[in-house]
């Protein structure tokens, strides 16, 4: 096999190579984190740890299906927390560039106050948001500080990077500035677009967790963050594990949604979503 | 036949003060053909652009028979939207015209069909060729019926091979179509072998310094590549360019 492989010409092993891939990307993390599991496994066992101290991954997944009713009702209230931050923060990015793109003056006026919430770390914001609004519309406006700036930024510079030349052939054809908008501007700057709202989509999962744990301390909440929080105090460290393993999970599936959703719709026109070989 | 553009002492004048253009005197008749021939940056852009008021004169004034709406305008680059199909790309003019759709796609069909490009309809521009994405500028270009064709070199990124093909589909098109077009070009060779009048310009700032008409037996095909005529021809104009240069 070896020496096959080295006696034939570079372009076959190359593509050798590319069909292999595929498959080692897939084995190879799912190897790493079997040796993981295992030697977490182990370490418990053989050193025989408390569960109080560091809890074995089959009482973790023991906790996941125990708990599974608590756990399942606390995983929906923070991902439709994130969903809310979410969808705000599109809808909010994508305007607020808009609206900037067409006025330059409304963009001098409202940029910096963009980016100081942006800069200002939102564990710090949340606890002041929570006095002023009722609890579940702060936690959503904290999932939308954090992720709103992501699609801001990207959407203006989407809109901003539009082909001169195309530019100049929608005014010879005497474009309206709506036109120029929605025939130009938004689907040039649409790659731009799902690439923040792929930032965006973990960002408002952080944003949620990160209120809902403010919250949780001034004592009302059941999102998975305040599950967290509250295992902690009673020293509940199984069911800590099994919070954060789902909400690790829902931030690889919001994640991976997202980059499917920005492959469908570029997938027969944008570079970042061709196939190498094409 | 009248004039279907006329500047008089046009000149444009860039904000660093740097002077592009002019003065230029420069009229084009109906149904003809005229070449632009000038070296790199010597402003024969910035006329087209002129022409076509996508940029404005410093000084002087641009008459366009008809009032300037019926200008096609073929960019250098294909400068295509890559997000939407050839079919799509084709029938933007008509759409930003709120044309109705059934208008629309009586015009796009037989505008891809002059360019040979009739089964790429639904195809994506990156999935064709270098010589095939320029034909669907051209049928873009072709979808209003303008009476005034501009083109601003559009076949200095093509191949030879390629670059030749289109030059006989555009004479083609010219001898059906009987459109005035002003074709933007360094290279003499392309210069005689397509107009019937070829403008030579100075470097910058760019004013004409020598005018060749090109008088040959119609239509012109590869024959007429090959002639000693042709060949004469491109000596003469060449010499020209030569001296617009500075160059004895």
């Amino acid at each position: 096999m070896t020496v096959s492989a080295s006696s034939s010409p570079a372009g076959s092993e190359a593509s050798e190579r590319d069909r292999r891939a595929p498959v080692a990307r897939v084995l190879l993390p799912v190897a790493v984190l079997g040796a993981g599991v295992l030697a977490w496994h182990f370490v418990v066992r053989i050193y025989a740890i408390p569960p109080y101290v560091l809890p074995g991954p089959m009482l973790v997944a023991a906790t996941l299906v125990q708990d599974w009713p608590i756990l399942w009702q606390s995983l929906l209230t923070t991902l439709l927390t994130t969903a809310e931050g979410f969808a705000a923060a599109a809808v909010g990015g994508i305007v607020l560039a808009l609206l900037f793109n067409q006025s330059k003056w409304l963009e001098h006026a409202l940029l910096p106050y963009a980016i100081i919430l942006q800069v200002t770390p939102v564990i710090a914001i949340a606890p002041l948001l929570l006095i002023y609004l009722p609890q579940q519309t702060a936690v959503v406006v904290c999932a939308w500080i954090v992720a709103f700036f992501p699609v801001l930024s990207n959407t203006t510079l989407g809109l901003n990077s539009v082909d001169r030349n195309l530019e100049g052939m929608f005014r010879l054809y005497g474009a309206s500035r709506l036109q120029a908008l929605r025939y130009l501007k938004l689907p040039a700057a649409l790659p731009y677009i799902l690439g923040g709202l792929r930032i965006a989509g973990g960002l408002s999962l952080i944003g949620a967790v990160v209120a809902e744990i403010a919250a949780g301390s001034a004592g009302a909440g059941s999102g998975l963050a305040y599950r967290i929080a509250e295992s902690g105090y009673r020293l509940n460290i199984p069911r800590m594990f099994a919070a954060l393993l789902l909400l690790s999970v829902a931030g690889i599936v919001i994640y991976m949604g997202l980059a499917a959703v920005s492959h469908l719709m570029l997938r027969r026109w944008h570079e970042s979503a061709l196939r190498k070989e094409n | 036949m009248g004039d279907a553009v006329s500047m008089k002492g046009v000149t444009k004048r860039y904000d660093g003060g740097v002077v592009a253009l002019g003065p230029l005197d420069f009229d084009v008749s109906k149904g003809d053909f005229v070449s632009l021939l000038g070296p790199s940056g010597c402003g024969k852009s910035t006329a087209l652009r002129i022409i076509a008021g996508l940029s404005a004169p410093t000084s002087g004034t641009v008459r366009i028979a008809g009032g300037g709406r019926s200008i096609g305008f073929v960019f250098q680059e294909p400068t295509l939207m890559p997000w939407a199909s050839v079919r799509d790309n084709v029938a933007l003019p008509l759409k930003l015209a709120h044309r109705p759709r059934a208008d629309i796609k009586g015009h796009v069909e037989p505008a891809l069909a002059r360019v040979g490009l009739a089964e790429f309809a639904a195809a994506y521009p990156r999935e064709l060729s270098g010589g095939m994405k320029m034909r669907v500028s051209l049928a873009r270009a072709l979808v209003t019926d303008p009476d005034i064709l501009l083109m601003d070199e559009p076949f200095a990124a093509l191949d030879e091979i390629t670059r030749f093909r289109l030059n006989n589909d555009l004479l083609a098109l010219w001898r059906d179509l009987r459109k005035t077009v002003i074709f933007v070009t360094h290279s003499v060779f392309e210069s005689v072998y397509l107009s019937r009048r070829v403008v030579v310009m100075t470097p910058r700032p760019g004013r004409i310094s020598a005018e060749h008409c090109i008088d040959t037996v119609e239509p012109r095909d590869e024959d007429f590549r090959t002639s000693a005529e042709y060949a004469a021809y491109c000596r003469e104009v060449s010499a020209a360019l030569s001296r617009a240069a500075g160059r004895p």
